[in-house]
């Protein structure tokens, strides 16, 4: 086995790139999935009709497939129903779909475990309803929430890696790339190990810290 | 909704049945082989040796960050190099799964067993069990109801990522969909989009019983 760091060092610029592929892939995903999981459990929580049923079959769909699966009906499914995207659109939009209702669950999780009675009090406190959603139930919902949404965000930036079928050049895409023009296999193997630990670790540390900032009944 | 046909083409849904097959097959025998593997990564993590200990918690904190994609290229190109050992895509996959699977399902039966009281360990000695009874008539009994919901969890998990077999070239559902589609492009140009639409939903259809056991177990075990 022969290590060769020269081969690293010429085409870490590849890997540059690609990590930078996979965070922008990713952050827009998640932020999306941040949004559709806030709707989903608004109307979850607000117990809308019609909206709810929908909510829930979409909720059930999205956690019971594989996003492989999901991507390859948005890229190469729907252009046939004249829906044409560009491959990030698709693994932006797959990314949201299915982080949507993980973040949809986590969130309702929240919200659901504030006790009815802190909003009675609150009422009878003579705080405002706006008040008693940003300074009652809000601050305890965000705390029992956020392990769960932290732990979906770093799911999401793995399942990222998916998007390397659908041909964007993410660092999965590179490392199959490398391997496969010049049997680099040490080398591309290692530097995706590299990239995903630069990605994740701060990530994960950060999680850790959120979790114990938003904490407030430890604190 | 023209090129719907192509669906009752007759080979067609058999054929995408058998490919369900395989993925079903990679994602069962890991499953089956994943829980005695838990189960003794479990055990080990419970031990007090710093070396044991330190080895399970970078075994598990390594295929956590990793995405399992990530693994798959490791097992698949990665063995063939280091160890000269030339895995096929399937055995790679059903490889790695285990390790996933071994190493998620282990941190659930650590904290199963840190649940169960020290007492229970104390009275089944003093009622002089051996520790092999203590642990198969005592412990595990509990531990089996904090574990069940989430290993079936996990399984509906392995099911999805058996998925990711196709980029390794396994002809699993996925592979046979898009054979399907390339044989039939000219005669239903549309065919990719039923075909992956059924296939999207043999996965649900796969997953969703599983979903619901997860959350009826939880349900009824979650009061005591």
């Amino acid at each position: 086995m022969v290590f060769d760091w020269s081969f690293v060092a010429r085409y870490a610029p590849f890997f540059v790139n690609g990590t930078l592929m996979t965070l922008f892939i990713s952050v827009f995903g998640i932020l999306l999935a941040i949004v559709v999981g806030l709707v989903c459990a608004g109307i979850e929580i607000a117990r809308v009709p019609v909206l709810r049923q929908i909510v829930r079959i979409y909720i059930e769909l999205s956690r019971n497939t594989p996003l492989l699966v999901q991507l390859y009906f948005l890229y190469f499914g729907l252009p046939k129903l004249g829906v044409v995207w560009s491959a990030e659109t698709c693994a932006i939009v797959g990314l949201g779909f299915l982080g949507g209702s993980y973040m949809a669950e986590a969130m309702r999780g929240g919200l659901e475990a504030v006790p009815k009675v802190q909003r009675e009090n609150a009422y009878v406190l003579g705080l405002t309803p706006m008040q008693s959603i940003t300074h009652v139930v809000m601050p305890q919902a965000i705390s029992t929430a956020i392990p769960g949404i932290v732990a979906n965000v770093i799911f999401l930036f793995k399942e990222s890696s998916v998007v390397s079928a659908i041909a964007l050049a993410d660092v999965m895409y590179m490392a199959k790339d490398l391997i496969g023009m010049y049997y680099s296999t040490y080398e591309s193997l290692f530097m995706l190990v590299v990239a995903y630990l630069v990605i994740l670790l701060p990530i994960s540390v950060l999680g850790t810290w959120l979790e114990g900032r938003f904490d407030y009944a430890r604190r | 909704m023209q090129g719907a046909e192509i669906l009752l083409q007759p080979g067609v849904f058999p054929r995408l049945l058998q490919g369900l097959w395989v993925t079903v097959w990679i994602a069962g025998v890991s499953v089956g082989v994943s829980i005695p593997v838990g189960l003794v990564v479990g055990w080990l993590m419970t031990l007090k040796n710093p070396v044991v200990r330190a080895l399970m918690r970078i075994y598990l904190d390594f295929i956590r960050i990793m995405p399992q994609l990530a693994l798959l290229f490791l097992a698949y190109y990665g063995f063939a190099r280091w160890f000269d050992w030339n895995l096929d895509a399937t055995g790679a996959c059903v490889l790695v799964f285990i390790l996933w699977g071994g190493a998620e399902l282990g941190d659930l039966v650590r904290g199963a067993l840190q649940s169960i009281p020290k007492v229970q360990y104390e009275s089944s000695y003093v009622l002089g069990l051996s520790p092999w009874q203590t642990f198969s008539r005592v412990i595990l009994p509990q531990a089996v109801r904090r574990l069940l919901p989430a290993s079936v969890n996990l399984a509906t998990r392995i099911v999805k990522t058996t998925s990711l077999a196709v980029l390794l070239g396994v002809v699993e559902v996925i592979k046979v969909g898009q054979q399907i589609i390339d044989a039939n492009r000219f005669q239903y140009p549309s065919g990719t989009l039923w075909i992956y639409g059924v296939i999207f939903f043999m996965y649900f259809i796969v997953c969703w019983p599983l979903s619901i056991v997860a959350r009826q177990l939880e349900k009824r075990w979650s009061h005591d």
